[in-house]
């Protein structure tokens, strides 16, 4: 038991972070591959968030009569991805919208057949 | 121990959205589900003592990132008669599901096997809390004047981070721009051609 609730979070992090995985495998859609991306990375800053959490421990806000406190180098590193994180997706969703003008559609297989018939 | 519970149950909620958001087919629905899961998440920032991160979550992860999608979503739809077709993603031919499936699963297992040697979920003497953290929660206060240790070390430990953030940030902003903003010719679009010819 104790092993189950030192480690739940993590294997939840791990079943997200695969559901991200395959939808980004498995779907052709690229609007859809850019939300499975997006949840695989919002899993990677769980992982980190855990990583720094301590029990009992309170936020990383100095307050009077408070002893123990969370790591606060994880939170600062994922305030950090978590603004990239949304201009990578600003980008690649710019991506979608340019392929789209071109060759008007946004599936995969589409997109390789008409490179392939060109 | 209500710590916890409410950790597990945010988990589940987030499992759910996350399989509904692969299995459903309709984009604009999934775009919601990714607006709601961000915001789940944000929540199990806030229950993980990690409030700075669960405020830009809210702000980012559920607010901007889910209008780019809708906005994307406006931009890029067919010219199918009825609104329920323009949204629907169609199903991939090329692809089988179990050859995706075999490599999620063995990923997967890999990493749940590296999870044995992972301190337990809060344990206060790993290794990630005793060395650098424990100098920033006793000195960040004297040394900075900034009681959230977040912000001081953001800001003044880390400032070099986040202006390499900010450098990151533009570059995004400026390749966005190039991509799709300004006047472009409509040259490569004769597909789009065709199709009207094919409706007259």
């Amino acid at each position: 038991m104790d092993f189950f609730t030192d480690h739940y979070n993590y294997w939840v992090v791990i079943f997200l972070m695969m559901v991200g995985l395959y939808t980004v495998i498995s779907r052709g859609n690229l609007i859809k591959k850019v939300i499975g991306l997006n949840i695989f990375q919002v899993s990677v800053f769980f992982l980190y968030i855990s990583i720094g959490t301590v029990e009992g421990g309170a936020a990383p806000i100095i307050t009077e009569g408070v002893e123990l406190y969370s790591n606060p180098l994880p939170h600062v590193l994922i305030l950090t991805a978590i603004v990239v994180g949304v201009a990578t997706t600003a980008l690649a969703l710019a991506l979608v919208v340019r392929i789209k003008e071109s060759y008007d559609t946004i599936e995969e297989d589409e997109i390789h057949e008409l490179d392939h018939t060109l | 121990m209500i710590d916890i519970l409410i950790n597990i149950t945010l988990l589940a909620f987030l499992a759910i959205t996350s399989v509904a958001i692969v299995r459903l087919t309709n984009l604009f629905a999934t775009i919601m589900l990714f607006g709601i899961f961000s915001l789940l998440s944000a929540g199990l920032f806030v229950v993980m003592d990690a409030p700075d991160v669960a405020f830009t979550e809210a702000a980012v992860g559920a607010g901007i990132s889910t209008v780019l999608m809708l906005a994307t979503l406006a931009l890029t739809k067919g010219q199918k008669k009825s609104h329920e077709e323009d949204y629907e993603e169609k199903p991939s031919r090329a692809h089988r599901p179990w050859l995706p499936l075999a490599v999620v699963g063995i990923t997967g297992a890999a990493l749940v096997y590296g999870t044995w040697d992972i301190p337990g979920f809060g344990d206060p003497d790993a290794p990630a809390q005793t060395h650098v953290a424990r100098y920033y929660i006793e000195n960040a206060m004297p040394e900075t004047g900034v009681p959230n240790i977040v912000t001081a070390v953001l800001a003044s430990y880390r400032g070099f981070d986040t202006l390499g953030e900010v450098a990151v940030v533009f570059t995004a902003g400026v390749a966005v721009l190039l991509l799709i903003g300004g006047k472009r010719p409509k040259s490569s679009t004769s597909l789009k051609g065709d199709g009207g010819q094919d409706e007259t």
